[in-house]
């Protein structure tokens, strides 16, 4: 008995050892592999220049401004409807018909390929609204997209709020406006921070439905209605068209840098923002 | 209905759904005294204080007969300004629940709600607050600290210094020394000796000794209903009924 449990402990250690294991040997792989044939190839100007000859030569500029443009208006659109979704579902009402129905169609939305998402976009804002391939029929994609990650963990992030913060605002003569503007929002605000940054990855690194919604023009961008490609269109084609492999790595070599560096900055605001709300020296 | 009846219930009944919490309770309670709710577990003391505030409004099976009347105005009634009522009417919870912000801005949330942004007058009222609930010169040097890095004693008396912040009328306090060691308990039980001059005070007290130091007058609860109340010599040396004197005496509890 006593060594048969042994063994099913020895043996659960190991398949958790592994799964853990494993999973971070496959992402340095990656990462391994597409900066160590992107880097060398990253200079200034690379990040300054503007794509000449298709692709072959000259920097990415304009797939840079492209990301982050695409980026910010996906993030702007989707994140006060997503809070004010996931509000409304756990302090305005109870469960119910409504809010079976809203859960039932966000779980929809979340499970979506995101081609499907495209041609949405493509049929409704790009061809109905008339907005063409643009930059805002891009962002609004992106943010119907991005809606149903952003309403679940806002939605989590206020369930895992105290009962006794409300019932403290309530008890200190608080509206409901302002104990969800005092309590319930502040302390869900990293939460939802993380479910913002979940579809800003999302949206850095979306193809399919962008390339339907924004086209592929690798001109610098001068407006929210002009087209524009972004760094992982650029790598796609790049890389589908055979025009360079080299300056496809360095691409995925600079998106995969830039994720990491909205990553750190975020955390760091976030970091910033706890100590703040808590007062010095939170424990 | 004599003047200085602060409180007054009259044939007040609420239940959780189809669950009696408070049965058919007439009660009056005058101002400035500490008036201690006694009984055991779920004999609905807590009930009696969340009516009185309506933070049964939050529970969505809660519902109630008869009337409770603060200062001769009916709490139930259509035209109460509920923000205003639960001012008027504060409660100290019975674990301390300070919220994650500073001890300055805990204090001060209340006065902020009701739209005070001056920031003279909210140092002027969270530093009278704090030297009430005699917490004043252990938090002075640190007020833009976490309050969650208080000690437990620290945190209800913060609580309380919070709700006396917005000069409430009357103070009901659900167990607040439950958690706390008998140095802080020490210390409430003597700010609550103190805040009696000027306030009506509503205390659930944590053990029947705790009643016997403190309250003025007394009431028995018992599953729902008023067994008797008095004066705290009266129910602790003459109890009328045999359920208070087995409840005092130890018999049950």
């Amino acid at each position: 008995m006593l060594l048969s449990r042994y063994h099913t402990q020895t043996a659960a250690k190991t398949v958790i050892w592994v799964g853990a294991f494993g999973t971070l040997a496959v992402m340095v792989w990656i990462l391994w592999q597409v900066l160590r044939e992107g880097v060398p190839l990253l200079h200034l100007e690379f990040f300054l220049d503007s794509p000449r000859q298709m692709g072959r030569t000259g920097g990415i500029f304009p797939t840079i401004v492209g990301t982050m443009a695409l980026t910010v208006v996906a993030v702007l659109i989707a994140t006060p409807l997503g809070v004010g979704t996931a509000v409304y579902l756990r302090e305005y009402t109870r469960e119910g018909r409504v809010s079976r129905l809203i859960r039932f169609g966000t779980d929809c939305l979340a499970g979506v390929p995101s081609i499907i998402f495209g041609l949405f976009g493509f049929v409704f804002f790009v061809i109905f609204l008339g907005l063409g391939w643009s930059i805002l029929s891009g962002g609004l994609t992106l943010a119907t997209m991005i809606l149903p990650t952003i309403i679940c963990t806002a939605e989590e992030a206020i369930k895992a709020i105290p009962k006794s913060y409300r019932e403290v605002s309530y008890a200190l003569g608080g509206t409901r406006w302002q104990t969800i503007a005092k309590v319930i929002l502040p302390n869900a605000i990293p939460g939802i921070f993380t479910g913002v940054l979940l579809g800003v990855g999302r949206s850095v690194g979306e193809t399919a439905a962008i390339i339907l919604t924004s086209g592929s023009s690798f001109l610098m961008p001068t407006s929210l209605f002009s087209p524009v490609r972004t760094m992982s269109i650029h790598f796609y084609i790049l890389a589908r068209e055979g025009i360079s492999m080299e300056m496809a790595y360095a691409t995925g070599a600079a998106l995969i840098l830039l994720i990491l560096i909205i990553n750190t900055v975020a955390n760091w605001l976030l970091h910033r923002y706890v100590r703040k709300l808590e007062g010095k020296g939170h424990v | 209905m004599s003047e200085t009846d602060k409180i007054q219930l009259r044939r007040f009944n609420s239940f959780y759904g189809e669950q009696p919490a408070l049965k058919e309770i007439d009660l009056r309670i005058q101002a400035r005294q500490i008036f201690a709710l006694l009984g055991p577990a779920r004999s609905g003391k807590t009930t009696l204080l969340k009516n009185l505030n309506r933070l049964t409004d939050l529970i969505l099976s809660a519902r109630h007969t008869g009337e409770i009347f603060i200062d001769n105005r009916d709490v139930f009634s259509p035209e109460v300004d509920l923000p205003d009522l639960r001012r008027r009417v504060g409660m100290v919870f019975d674990l301390p629940t300070p919220l994650p912000l500073s001890i300055f801005d805990n204090v001060a949330y209340g006065p902020r709600l009701k739209g005070i942004t001056q920031k003279s007058k909210l140092e002027g009222i969270v530093q009278k607050a704090l030297k009430s609930a005699v917490l004043w010169d252990e938090v002075k040097e640190r007020l833009s600290s976490s309050a969650l890095r208080l000690s437990g004693g620290q945190q209800q008396r913060l609580c309380i210094a919070r709700v006396l912040a917005l000069e409430p009328e009357i103070i009901m306090l659900d167990e607040p020394c439950s958690g706390l060691d008998p140095i802080s308990t020490a210390s409430i039980e003597e700010s609550l000796t103190r805040l009696k001059k000027e306030y009506t005070i509503l205390l659930v007290p944590h053990n029947i000794q705790q009643a016997s130091r403190v309250a003025d007058r007394v009431g028995f609860f018992l599953s729902g209903e008023l067994i008797e109340e008095g004066a705290v010599d009266q129910i602790f040396t003459r109890p009328r009924d045999k359920r208070t004197e087995d409840y005092i005496s130890g018999k049950f509890g």
